[in-house]
């Protein structure tokens, strides 16, 4: 049962990975005894059972998941939501205005408009269905402020960290209230615009070497050198304001 | 051409070189980029020899129409179209009746390497766009496309490589230059798919014995893994010069 890769190591679509008794895991397929990646990723593997971790996916939508997306259409029946995945999300009317939904006296442009940004969970979603969304718990909702970031969304669990250590770091150090969506969406409000700025420099760094070790250690100096620099740049306009 | 000035130009001189100077079993050339679009979802760009042709997928995706939308696998839409520059004649840009053909044998060529079943009601599309063309503009056209796939995030079986062989002045030739495809006895492209050993694609012009015919086939096959473990080095390039900065 030998396996033909070493931790951590970048696969292609088509490599062969192990071979015999082994589980296929994410982003991996089995033919006979052969097990196969079919993403460019990393693997690992985890009592006999091999993942590879994909530096470049899109979204599949999967139920309970937190999502931040775009309304793009209005129906009769409700609202339909760009969420980044190959099929659009349905939030239903009913969601909102509970029973009583009447579609002549309801008015869902005064609600969500197209354009609008929402937090959203996933209720349902399978092959045969389109996702269908809910907002009716506390945090979800129309976004009414801050700043979005897109990031590949099997990257976000590299932003959480291990037992949200990066995430909460982040938040310590910029002071931002920070929303992931599962589906590669960010969305970040701060006190003010540079520590916004910050926030975002910082996740764009995370996707961008997701694929190293001692990340969380490099971010943490960044954010500490941005900071410093921000706040000596910041004083050096005040002195020069008041001569 | 009249009889005479074919005859002057010799495709394989008395060494047993070809006009461009490389040996019978020889490769032309190959550059490989990934990811050179930010408006698609996944792209690539190849240079094998004088063809420069370049890829952008879309995808998954609603499918557009609608009526379209298969109900258990997601739709490979294809088109490869080249640009009015790139022969020596300008190329009406209007699809002609080979660029019909081919978008569509380079479609069938990469449908057996993508889980289209993931994706039911979804289409993945993909643009092959020739900039230059100097033969064997299928086989490039293929292999780049499933790295513009893979690039897109899109889970596939194998990558799909594909190369080009034939029959030049009763040589056998590997990857033809339009030349020696215009000139010569016979070129046979074949798609592959190396790491379980399947072919997707295997089309002839021409005329070969059956034992030539096998020969070429092998040859065309030596190619493609060839151009495989390129296709794969491009693949990684991005993620493992970053790996090395970032962890020195």
């Amino acid at each position: 049962m030998p396996v033909f890769f070493e931790k951590r190591d970048i696969v292609t679509p088509g490599d062969l990975l192990a071979e015999g008794d082994y589980f296929a895991g994410d982003n991996t397929y089995k033919e006979g005894d052969k097990l196969y990646a079919t993403r460019l990723g990393i693997v690992d593997v985890a009592e006999k059972t091999v993942n590879v971790v994909a530096l470049k996916a899109f979204y599949s939508p999967k139920a309970g998941d937190t999502v931040i997306g775009k309304v793009v259409e209005l129906t009769i029946a409700g609202w339909l939501i760009d969420i980044n995945a190959p099929q659009q999300a349905m939030l239903r009317a009913s969601e909102i205005f509970e029973r009583d939904y009447k579609p002549q006296r309801n008015d869902l442009p005064s609600v969500f408009d197209i354009g609008d940004l929402i937090i959203a969970k996933i209720i349902a979603y399978d092959r045969t269905r389109d996702p269908q969304l809910t907002i009716r718990e506390p945090g979800l909702g129309k976004v009414t402020r801050g700043q979005v970031v897109e990031i590949t969304p099997t990257k976000i669990p590299r932003v959480i960290g291990r037992k949200g250590s990066m995430i909460s770091m982040i938040k310590e150090q910029t002071g931002c209230h920070i929303v992931l969506g599962q589906n590669g969406v960010i969305l970040i409000s701060g006190k003010t615009p540079e520590n916004e700025h910050l926030a975002m420099m910082a996740i764009r760094k995370i996707e961008e070497e997701s694929h190293t070790s001692g990340l969380t250690d490099r971010i943490t100096e960044m954010l500490k050198k941005l900071k410093g620099s921000d706040e000596n740049a910041s004083k050096g306009t005040r002195e020069t304001e008041t001569n | 051409m009249p009889a005479k000035a074919q005859e002057k130009q010799k495709l394989i001189d008395k060494e047993g070189k070809r006009i461009d100077g490389r040996n019978p079993d020889e490769l032309r050339p190959i550059k490989i980029e990934v990811g050179v679009l930010s408006n698609a979802d996944g792209s690539a760009y190849i240079e094998q020899g004088k063809c420069k042709i370049l890829a952008g997928v879309y995808g998954p995706r609603e499918t557009h129409p609608k009526h379209l939308a298969l109900p258990d696998r997601a739709l490979l839409q294809c088109r490869y179209h080249m640009a009015p520059f790139s022969v020596e004649e300008r190329k009406s840009p209007a699809p002609s009746r080979r660029e019909i053909e081919l978008s569509k044998v380079i479609r069938e060529a990469l449908e057996p390497a993508v889980f289209l079943e993931y994706y039911p009601r979804t289409s993945i599309d993909l643009f092959i766009e020739v900039l230059q063309a100097d033969g064997g503009t299928r086989g490039a056209a293929i292999t780049m496309a499933s790295l513009a796939l893979a690039d897109a995030g899109i889970p596939m079986k194998d990558l799909v490589v594909a190369c080009a062989a034939g029959k030049v002045e009763g040589k056998l030739v590997l990857d033809l230059s339009d030349a020696e495809d215009k000139l010569g006895e016979a070129d046979l492209p074949v798609a592959y798919m190396p790491t379980i050993d399947a072919v997707t694609l295997l089309q002839m012009d021409g005329n070969l014995t059956l034992e030539e015919f096998e020969q070429t086939v092998n040859m065309a096959l030596n190619g493609c893994k060839q151009i495989y473990k390129i296709q794969k080095e491009a693949l990684k390039a991005k993620y493992v010069a970053l790996k090395e900065v970032a962890e020195e």
